[in-house]
This record gives C-alpha cells, sequence and structure tokens, in this order.
C-alpha cells in the first residue's frame, strides 16, 4: 500500500474511535508541523503526551536554576528552550533581565570552554532530557574528567519514558496505541517498550519524523488495533535497532542511577528520573528533591489533558490567563505541547 | 591597531577627527558636508519616514555586515509602503575597545549599499559608551510616496495572491552558523529592494501589500497581514522557496525557517490576475530571482477565525500558523 492509499484510509476510517498518543514532544511538533491532525477521520485522534522534558520540569527545578544564577561567581548554562518556561515567580530569561548570570548555548559542550577560559567560576548546565539527551551528558563529564575541569555541574532533571507511559495506563488515560519515540528509541532500542506493549496490551509503533513516517505509523496503530495485536512495530528502520545500544546504555549505568521524579502537569513517578550516581556527586548542582510545583494553578487541567480525559479548551484557564506568552501549565509551555497546538488554531 | 576610547564620544578633537577621517571621508555628500545641526532636504511630495537601531552580531557575516544591513533595513522599510527612498540619518554608538579599522570597513560598506539604494546619507551622530567594543547603529530615513500610491498593510482583498521575493530564513541561518560556529556555505541575502519596487510600481500593477520579511520570519509577516485585513490566508508548502542547505540547518537544530527572518525579501499581495506578471517582474529585477508565488487570500469560512494564517501541508494537511513566539531558538527535543 502506498502512502496515497494510506493518507485515503486513515480520512475515510469509520470504525470504533482510536485515541493515539505520541509521547515524543519531536513527534507533537512533527504532527503540528506536517498537519497531520487534518488528514486524519474524526474517529482518530492523536493526543500529545508528556514528551517535552522542558514542559515536564516542575517549577522547583525552574527555581533552583534562577537561585543560582543569581549567586556570585556562578553561571547557568542552558538550552534556549528553557528560557520562557515559567517557574514559580519567574522565568530564567526575566531572572537574566535582573541580573541573573545566564548563558544560552547549543550544545552542552560548549560549557567545556567557558568553564576552562574562567576557572574561577562554577557553570551549572541546565541538564533536561529523557533517554536521548542524558548520554550526551556523560560525554560531558567523561570530558571535564579527562580534562581536569573542575568547576562545572549538572542541575539534572533527567527523566525516562517507561514510567510515563505506565502513568499513563493505571491512570486509566483513554490510549489505545502508542507511536513511540524516534529518538529514544534509537538510544534504547525498540525492545524497550516490549514490556509495557505486553503489560497493557496496547501496540507501540516506532516512528521517524517526516510526514510521511507518521502517515505510516500511524496506519500501523490502526491497522493493529483493528486486528486486536499489542505488539512494538518498527517504522524506523533506518535509526533504530531491535535492542539498545550497549555503549550508550554502559555510559548511562556508570554516571546515572534511577531515582523517584514529579512530571509537571502529573505527579512524582517512581523510578522514573535519573540522577547522578554518589561517585560523581562533585558534579551535582543539588539536583534531588526538585519535585514540587510550587505554582500549580488548581483549575489547571494539564494532567487529564495529557491522559487524553480533556480537550485543552475543557481547561477554563485555556487562553485567558494560560497563553504561550504566560503558560500556566506544561501543555501550554512549548510548540509540543497539545494546549499551545489547539491555541495557535484558535487564533 | 586603533581602538575606539572614551574620547572619541567627548565632541571634542577626538570625535571631529573620527568623524572627519571616517564618516566624512565615506559618506562625503553636499548636504552632510555643510555639517549643520539638521540637514535641509529638498522636495515636496508625501514624506514617507522610517527609524531602525542595529545591534547584529557578529557586526560581518557572510553575505553582508551591520553597515550594509542599516542601510538596507532603512531602504527596504521606505519601499514597503511604496515610497522612493531619498535621505538616510546614522547615529552611531561605540562600545570603548571597538576597533577603528573594523568601523572603517562598516562605514565603506554603509557608503556603498547607500550608493546602490540610491538614497544619500545626510545627517549623524557618534556616542561612545564604556563596554567591549561593540557597535550599534540606528538609522532613520526619508523617501518620497508618488501619487496615487497606497501600499499598506489593510489593503489585502479576498481573491489576491501571494508572491514572496525568493528563499525565506537565509540571514537568519547564516548569523546563527556563525554564532554556533558551524561551517556552511549559507550567505545572508541582505540587500535593498528599491530596484525590486520601483519595478512593480513601474508596471502599473495595482499591488495591495508589500510588507518585507525580517525579525520573526515569513509566517509572522504573513499572519500579521492576514490580521491586518481581518481576512484568511493560506499558503502551500511545496511552493515556499527554501535554499535546501538552509532546510537542512533548520531541520539540524528543530528552528523552522518560516520563523527564520530575511533582510533582503519582500512578500507582495497583488490581485490574482495580475500575480504571473507580478512574480516576472520580482524575478528580474536584481535580488529576486527565486520569486514565487506562495498562497491566496480568501474570505474567513468555516472554523477559521479572522485573520487565519492556514499552511497547506505537503500531504494536504492544514497547519495554523501564528507570529513567532518567544525567541526562536532551538530546542532541545
Amino acid at each position: 500500500m502506498d502512502i496515497k492509499q494510506m493518507v485515503a484510509y486513515l480520512a475515510s476510517y469509520a470504525g470504533s474511535p482510536i485515541h493515539l498518543m505520541e509521547v515524543c514532544g519531536s513527534h507533537t511538533h512533527a504532527i503540528q508541523a506536517h498537519g497531520i491532525r487534518d488528514l486524519l477521520s474524526p474517529n482518530i485522534e492523536l493526543l500529545s503526551g508528556p514528551g517535552c522534558p522542558v514542559c515536564v520540569t516542575p517549577t522547583a527545578y525552574i527555581d533552583k536554576l534562577i537561585d543560582l544564577s543569581l549567586q556570585p561567581n556562578t553561571t547557568v548554562v542552558t538550552f534556549g528552550d528553557l528560557l520562557r518556561v515559567p517557574g514559580s515567580k519567574e522565568s530564567l530569561n526575566e531572572a537574566k533581565g535582573r541580573g541573573g548570570s545566564v548563558e544560552m548555548v547549543y550544545s552542552p559542550m560548549n560549557v567545556l570552554q567557558l568553564a576552562k577560559d574562567n576557572p574561577n567560576r562554577i557553570y551549572v548546565f541546565a541538564a533536561v532530557g529523557f533517554e536521548t539527551t542524558a548520554p550526551v551528558y556523560t560525554v560531558l563529564l567523561d570530558n571535564a574528567i579527562a580534562d581536569g575541569i573542575t568547576n562545572i555541574r549538572l542541575l539534572t532533571a533527567l527523566k525516562t519514558m517507561p514510567g510515563a507511559i505506565s502513568y499513563l495506563c493505571d491512570n486509566g488515560a483513554r490510549i489505545d496505541g502508542f507511536i513511540a519515540p524516534g529518538h529514544v528509541s534509537a538510544v534504547t532500542g525498540a525492545d524497550y517498550f516490549n514490556g509495557l506493549a505486553e503489560k497493557y496490551h496496547i501496540p507501540f509503533a516506532v516512528s521517524g519524523f517526516t510526514a510521511k513516517e507518521l502517515v505510516v505509523a500511524i496506519y500501523g496503530l490502526v491497522k493493529m488495533i483493528e486486528n486486536g495485536e499489542a505488539r512494538v512495530a518498527n517504522y524506523y528502520t533506518s535509526v533504530v535497532e531491535t535492542s539498545a545500544n550497549v555503549i550508550i546504555s554502559r555510559q548511562l549505568e556508570k554516571y546515572f542511577r534511577p531515582c523517584d521524579v514529579a512530571w509537571r502537569g502529573m505527579e512524582i513517578i517512581p523510578g522514573s528520573g535519573l540522577l547522578l550516581r554518589d561517585g560523581y556527586a562533585h558534579f551535582d548542582a543539588g539536583s534531588a528533591d526538585l519535585n514540587v510545583d510550587n505554582k500549580k494553578n488548581k483549575a489547571c487541567r494539564c494532567g487529564e489533558i495529557l491522559m487524553g480525559k480533556a480537550k485543552p479548551t475543557d481547561c477554563p484557564l485555556f487562553g485567558k490567563s494560560c497563553t504561550p506568552m504566560k503558560p500556566q501549565g506544561a501543555c501550554m509551555v512549548s510548540e509540543e505541547g497539545s494546549c499551545f497546538n489547539v491555541y495557535l488554531t484558535k487564533n | 591597531m586603533m581602538k575606539i576610547q572614551m574620547m572619541h564620544g567627548s565632541g571634542g578633537r577626538a570625535t571631529n577627527e573620527l568623524i572627519k577621517d571616517i564618516f566624512e571621508t565615506e559618506f562625503d555628500n553636499d548636504v552632510l558636508s555643510q555639517m549643520e545641526d539638521a540637514a535641509v532636504i529638498p522636495g515636496d511630495a508625501t514624506i514617507a519616514m522610517t527609524t531602525d537601531s542595529f545591534v547584529v552580531t557578529p557586526l560581518e557575516f557572510p553575505g553582508g555586515d551591520i553597515g550594509r544591513l542599516c542601510i538596507c533595513g532603512t531602504v527596504n522599510d521606505l519601499c514597503m509602503r511604496g515610497a522612493v527612498p531619498k535621505y538616510i540619518t546614522c547615529g552611531f554608538i561605540l562600545e570603548e575597545g571597538a576597533d577603528v579599522e573594523t568601523l572603517r570597513r562598516l562605514v565603506k560598506s554603509m557608503a556603498a549599499t547607500a550608493m546602490e539604494a540610491g538614497v544619500t546619507i545626510v545627517a549623524g551622530d557618534t556616542k561612545v559608551i564604556e563596554g567591549n567594543g561593540g557597535i550599534y547603529i540606528n538609522t532613520a530615513g526619508v523617501g518620497f510616496v508618488p501619487k496615487g500610491v497606497d501600499i499598506k498593510a489593510k489593503n489585502a482583498a479576498a481573491g489576491d495572491t501571494i508572491i514572496v521575493s525568493g528563499n525565506v530564513g537565509d540571514h537568519h541561518a547564516t548569523v546563527l552558523s556563525q554564532r554556533m560556529e558551524i561551517k556552511n556555505s549559507i550567505e545572508s541575502d541582505n540587500a535593498p529592494l528599491q530596484e525590486m519596487v520601483g519595478n512593480l510600481m513601474e508596471s502599473g500593477i495595482p499591488v495591495h501589500v508589500l510588507r518585507d520579511v525580517t525579525r520573526g520570519g515569513l509566517a509572522t509577516v504573513l499572519k500579521e497581514l492576514a490580521v491586518a485585513s481581518q481576512l484568511t490566508f493560506e499558503i502551500e508548502e511545496e511552493k515556499l522557496p527554501v535554499d535546501p542547505q538552509v532546510k537542512s540547518f533548520c531541520g539540524l537544530l528543530g528552528l523552522d525557517p518560516l520563523y527564520m527572518g530575511n533582510e533582503g525579501k519582500l512578500v507582495a499581495i497583488v490581485p490574482d490576475d495580475q500575480a504571473e506578471r507580478a512574480v516576472e517582474i520580482i524575478r528580474n529585477s536584481k535580488y529576486g530571482k527565486d520569486a514565487a508565488i506562495i498562497g491566496k487570500v480568501s474570505l474567513p469560512g468555516g472554523e477559521d477565525p479572522k485573520g487565519s494564517l492556514i499552511l497547506r501541508t505537503e500531504l494536504g494537511g492544514r497547519r495554523y500558523l501564528d507570529i513567532l513566539q518567544g525567541e526562536g531558538l532551538p530546542r532541545i527535543c
């Protein structure tokens, strides 16, 4: 079946309503960028999961970064998209405006040069990310150790996917199939999701990021659901292997240990985070227990939206006190969030 | 190598020497050389005015520099109201430690660009402040609007066609590449558009809207125009001109060419029956060879709110576009 036939099939699908979730922020972005939702029958709904590490970072983590940026001789180093995320009172961008020392970089490796050039300053890297990004920090630490650099710290808010998927399934999320994260799978291997598929009897489709790859994955999921299959199908074989990348797994194991961690919009999910092991504690800027969402607005319905139990427009804050420029909840923070995307279509 | 010092902003001898040595030499013309407090400029037509400040890093980049940029930016803003750009003023804010030879190169570049754009630099100012060698330029521009010309954002009409004058995102991708020290051959499109606009005006085509594509990129510009006219703008992904290198650069960093700035591109909105001729005129103008018809303006309909900007994707999906949110920075994921 060619892509046009798949698109036609998905557009005219008239079977039982199907709810599919993409758990990866890049997928959410690609689905939005390619207008994929518009190609699907109203009976196939795509839900945006908790797959943007920036969006699901609790306010306490942002607050801690802001505190660090305002300390003398300390610079917070971060990727661009963390700058706008609101803490309990302000964002890093706003803290920078009142004298916080914040540097934006394009690669964690840039921090090595900064630290070398200014040995009397502490550089704290805002290490957020999933299984895909975590290995980069291990390479950064490898290099810092090899070069004898002692003024680099990581403030980690690293998360792993299976815990979040289990949380969703255990808490009654309306999900019939998952578009499995392509980048994460490239590190972990497609098998990573076998246990989840079996336990929750839900199919997974590992997908790439082009419009065609996404259509193929969605078609594959619909077919598996129609046939009652609950397995992991890898539609991204050019990049994703069946098994985990051994070298990367060893690196992660060497530096990090699992921990309980809070996901903005949800709650603390046991074992779904990564913390530096005790042997590398001297690189840690105080990452443990940053699990509080101080600003959480009780009316915010991000948790339900993430689980497919509510639509963005069901939330009383949507488009009023919660907008992309002043997000209240996780789903409005970046263009990878459900609310952000719906907000665009309404404006 | 001579550096800018605080005394260069004192208003005394050092200031005079700097002005004489660099600005007067390069910008020499009858109005400026009078060295009066204000330039008296001839003309009795409708006047268009604009001002802009330029703070780009790095100061020099493939395809341009801050000097060329400040002239082009001001000239292009005037052109977008159908004005013929005539006069420019420039205010320099120099940080202590700025390299005088760099300043000279930038001023030479301004002079050459002003010559190319047919504008005269008639007044200026220099201030020196403490800092780390930065150079910032503010320019103001004056142009004359020919009788009967009325080009403005809200003039877009249902049935009009949307044209873009070439590849989008080139300038932004160039500056980002330089800052990130990524080696590629992407060049800024930094260019004055008075010839392109002049050709369009002379053709007699009733151009409804002109807007240069700068910060915020094509999507931001089109969304602003859609809101101004309260109509629906729909553009087609397949027809958008994007340089393949810029496309892959954006893909790598999670950036969207639709939100990447240009410094030598315009959007023209013209009646549908004139669109083919307009695009040919732009293609035959300097800096317009990659011009393309990219979409249509229509009456709002269905669920689309007034002022919607919709991208029709390659597989036929629809994507709503808004103005740029935040700063257009690379994403982590």
